[in-house]
C-alpha cells in the first residue's frame, strides 16, 4: 500500500510539520436548529467560530467534555455536516464550496474512524465487503482479483488474519472490529483521518494494541490525524499538539508537552488535575482543582467567556467580553483574559 | 466481635445460557474490614460486577450462585430469609450503579424516591421528619437548593446530579458498606472528579466501607486501600494499593500497568497485552490468562495455579511463584 499521491517530504513529520499546512480551518461555525419540547425554536452553537491549522503528518488532539463540540468539529471538517459558516481549506482548496462530484475526490483523501466499533460496521456485510465497499466507491480495484488482493493486504496491515475476510462483524471482539474500521479507512489511501474516540469503547488491555496500530499506520502511510478523545492520558501519548474545547470554542491550543507542563487556561488546568492518576503516591498527595457545576447548555451559553460560570478566577470583564484566541509564547494559543497572569 | 465486615469464601456464580454454562465468577475469596475502600479492577467479562451483585442478592435467572459463601457482619447472606434479605439490602449494604440515567424512575420526583429509601429504613415516619432527612441527604451529597430540587423529576437533573441523587438514596439507609459499580464511567472527567471527591468525603464522614468496581486503574489508585485484580472470573492478584502499583506480581497486572499511556512519558511505544479478551464459554483448562501471557509455561496450560502469598501481604495466583518454578521467573517477567 504505497501512498502514491501524497507529496509529503520523506524527512518525517517533525521537520516537515512547521512548513506544510494540510488543513486550514477558518472561522468555522456549525449551528443546529432545534425545537424544544414546547415547540420553541432554538439554535445550538455546537462549534462557534473556530480557527486553527492542521499540519501535514502531525497528530492533532482535540479534548473536551461531552457537549464541547469536538465530534461536531471533526465531522464538519469532513463536511459530514454542512458547516453554517467559515471555511475548511484542504491542500489549498476550499472544500466547503465544492459540489458533490468534486467533493467525492476529497472525501477519498479524508477518512473517519468511529468510536463505537459495534455500531459502525454493518452486521450483514462480511469484512471483505466492508473494506471492499470503500475500494468500489472510489474505483480503486482494477479487477476482482486485484480487489481481493488489496483487501487481504489491508487486513494484514492492520493485524487481522486474511481468513477473516469472509466473516461477519459479530464474530469479532471490540478490538478486532476497530481494526476492521481502520482497514476500511485506510483502504482508499487517505491523507487525513479523523479518529473519533477510537479506543474509548475498548477494554483497557486492548487499547494499547489499537493505539500502536494507529501509530504504525501513520508512520507507514504518512497520515495526518485529528485525534478526538476525552482521555487526556491517551492524547498526551499520541498527539503532537492538543486543542482543548469548551462549549464550541477552542480555549487552548499548543504542543502537547507544553500543554501538560504549562497549561494557561483555567479550564485546562482543572481538566489536567481531574485525570485519575494511576499511581497511588501521586494520586493521594496532589491537590485537585475541583470545578463547580457542569458544562452549561449550548442552547443558552453564558455571555462573554463561556467558561466563566465555572471558572474560579472569573472577574467582571469575563462576563462582558469574549476573550480573544491569542498567541502567548510561540505556538501557544489561549482564549482567556488573564492568560499568563493566573 | 468479628473483625471482618465482609468475608467471601470460594464464591462461584454461573449463568446457564442456551450456549452453555458461563462461569462468570469462578471461585473467589476475599475479606473486607469496616471502613476500608476496596477496589476491584478488571475488564468486561472479568466477573467484577457479578461478584458484587451476588452480595446484594441481585443474581437472577439464568444466573445462580453455585457455590461458596458470603458472610456479612457475621451473618451468612445465602441462608437469609426473604424478610431478612429485604432489610439487609439497602440498610446494611447499598449499591450505586454505572448509569444514573436508567436507575431513577422517570415518573416520580426525586423527593419521592429518596423518601422510599428512608421509609425502607425507618418504617413509619412523619412527613416533616421525612422532608427534613431528605434535605439533609441532598445537602450531604452537595446538591444546592435541596428543598426545591426534591420536587423535581429526574429529567431535570444532569448526569452528575443524578449520580449524586443515587448516592443520597444509597446513604438513606446508613449502610455499613457501599458498593459502587463503575460510578463515574458515564460521566465527564471534571464531573468524575467531583463525584470521587464526594465519595471520599462521605466515606470519611460516615466511616462506611466501599467496594469500588472499575476498569480505571487511575480511580482505584486514588481511592482504594486495597485492590483486587480479576481476570476471567478469578482473582489473579490482591494486595494493598501501594504494593499492587509498586510491585505488581501477576503478568496480567503488570501488563495492564505497562499498557497505560504514561502521562509523564511521551513518544515511547505502548506495550500492549497480546491477544483478545477471554471467552467465558470456553475457559482454558489451566490459568485463564495463559493464552495471552508472555511467561506461559507448560504447567499453566493444563493446571489452574494456586494462590501464593508474598512477604508484603500480597496474594497472587500464578505458577511463576511456585517454588518449583524456574528461579529465572522474575527475570523473564520483563519480557
Amino acid at each position: 500500500m504505497a501512498n502514491n499521491e501524497s507529496k509529503t517530504s520523506p524527512s518525517g513529520y517533525n521537520s516537515a510539520r512547521k512548513q506544510d499546512v494540510l488543513i486550514e480551518v477558518k472561522n468555522l461555525k456549525q449551528y443546529f436548529n432545534i425545537k424544544s419540547s414546547l415547540g420553541k425554536k432554538a439554535t445550538v452553537k455546537a462549534v462557534d467560530d473556530v480557527t486553527f491549522n492542521i499540519y501535514k503528518g502531525e497528530t492533532l488532539g482535540l479534548v473536551g467534555e461531552s457537549g464541547s463540540g469536538k465530534t461536531t468539529l471533526g465531522r464538519s471538517i469532513l463536511r459530514i455536516y454542512e458547516p453554517t459558516a467559515g471555511r475548511v481549506i484542504f491542500s489549498g482548496v476550499d472544500i466547503t464550496k465544492l459540489k458533490k462530484g468534486k467533493l467525492l475526490h476529497y472525501r477519498k483523501k479524508m477518512q473517519y474512524i468511529f468510536q463505537d466499533p459495534y455500531a459502525s460496521l454493518d452486521p450483514r456485510m462480511t469484512v471483505s465487503d466492508i473494506v471492499g465497499e470503500a475500494l468500489d466507491i472510489h474505483k480503486l480495484a482494477t479487477s476482482k482479483k486485484d480487489r481481493a488482493e488489496k483487501i487481504r493486504e489491508l487486513l494484514k496491515l492492520v493485524g487481522l488474519n486474511t481468513e477473516h475476510a469472509s466473516r461477519y462483524p459479530h464474530e469479532f471482539s471490540g478490538g478486532q472490529r476497530q481494526r476492521i474500521g481502520i482497514a476500511r479507512a485506510i483502504a482508499v489511501e487517505p491523507e487525513f483521518i479523523v479518529c473519533d474516540e477510537p479506543v474509548s469503547a475498548l477494554d483497557v488491555s486492548i487499547r494499547a494494541q489499537i493505539i500502536n496500530t494507529l501509530e504504525e499506520m501513520q508512520e507507514r502511510l504518512n497520515l495526518t490525524y485529528l485525534f478526538i478523545s476525552h482521555d487526556l492520558g491517551v492524547v498526551r501519548h499520541t498527539c503532537d499538539r492538543v486543542g482543548v474545547m469548551y462549549l464550541g470554542h477552542i480555549v487552548e491550543l499548543v504542543e502537547s508537552e507544553e500543554l501538560y507542563k504549562n497549561p494557561l487556561h483555567p479550564y485546562t488546568q482543572a481538566l489536567l488535575t481531574a485525570i485519575p492518576e494511576p499511581d497511588p503516591e501521586v494520586a493521594k498527595k496532589r491537590n485537585r482543582i475541583i470545578l463547580k457545576g457542569e458544562i452549561p447548555s449550548p442552547v443558552n451559553p453564558p455571555s462573554g467567556c463561556k467558561f466563566r460560570t465555572r471558572c474560579p478566577f472569573a472577574k467582571d470583564i469575563c462576563k462582558k467580553e469574549i476573550p480573544e484566541f491569542k498567541e502567548h509564547g510561540s505556538g501557544h494559543y489561549v482564549a482567556c483574559h488573564f492568560a499568563g497572569k493566573l | 466481635m468479628n473483625k471482618e465486615l465482609l468475608k467471601i469464601n470460594d464464591l462461584k456464580v454461573s449463568f446457564f445460557t442456551p450456549a452453555g454454562e458461563v462461569k462468570a465468577v469462578n471461585g473467589i475469596s476475599y475479606s473486607l474490614e469496616p471502613g476500608k475502600v476496596l477496589g476491584i479492577v478488571g475488564e468486561s467479562g472479568s466477573g467484577k460486577s457479578v461478584s458484587s451483585y451476588s452480595i446484594m442478592g441481585l443474581i437472577d435467572k439464568p444466573g445462580k450462585i453455585v457455590g461458596g459463601s458470603i458472610v456479612f457482619d457475621g451473618k451468612d447472606v445465602s441462608t437469609m430469609t426473604k424478610a431478612e434479605r429485604l432489610n439487609f439490602a439497602g440498610n446494611e449494604v447499598a449499591m450505586i450503579f454505572q448509569d444514573p440515567m436508567t436507575c431513577l424512575n422517570p415518573v416520580f420526583t426525586i423527593g419521592n424516591q429518596i423518601a422510599e429509601s428512608l421509609i425502607h429504613k425507618y418504617g413509619k415516619i412523619s412527613k416533616e421528619e421525612l422532608k427534613k432527612r431528605s434535605i439533609e441527604l441532598l445537602t450531604l451529597v452537595g446538591i444546592n437548593e435541596p428543598e426545591k430540587r426534591l420536587a423535581q423529576y429526574p429529567h431535570e437533573f444532569s448526569g452528575g446530579m443524578r449520580q449524586r441523587v443515587m448516592i443520597a438514596m444509597a446513604l438513606a439507609g446508613s449502610p455499613k458498606l457501599l458498593i459502587a459499580d463503575e460510578p463515574t464511567t458515564a460521566l465527564d472527567v471534571t464531573i468524575q472528579a467531583q463525584i470521587l471527591e464526594l465519595l471520599k468525603d462521605i466515606q470519611k464522614k460516615t466511616g462506611m466501607a466501599i467496594i469500588l468496581i472499575t476498569h480505571d486503574l487511575g480511580i482505584v489508585a486514588d481511592m482504594a486501600d486495597d485492590i483486587i485484580v480479576m481476570y476471567g472470573g478469578k482473582i489473579v492478584e490482591q494486595g494493598s494499593v501501594y504494593s499492587i502499583f509498586n510491585s505488581p506480581r501477576h503478568p496480567y497486572t503488570k501488563g495492564l500497568l505497562r499498557s497505560l499511556p504514561d502521562l509523564n512519558k511521551k513518544g515511547e511505544k505502548l506495550i500492549p497485552i497480546q491477544g483478545n479478551p477471554i471467552d467465558l464459554l470456553n475457559l482454558p483448562k489451566g490459568c485463564s490468562f495463559a493464552p495471552r501471557c508472555g511467561n506461559c509455561m507448560k504447567v499453566c496450560i493444563n493446571h489452574m495455579p494456586e494462590e501464593y502469598s508474598t512477604e508484603d501481604g500480597h496474594r497472587v495466583s500464578c505458577w511463576l511463584y511456585d517454588s518449583r518454578a524456574n528461579n529465572n521467573a522474575e527475570v523473564k517477567n520483563n519480557g
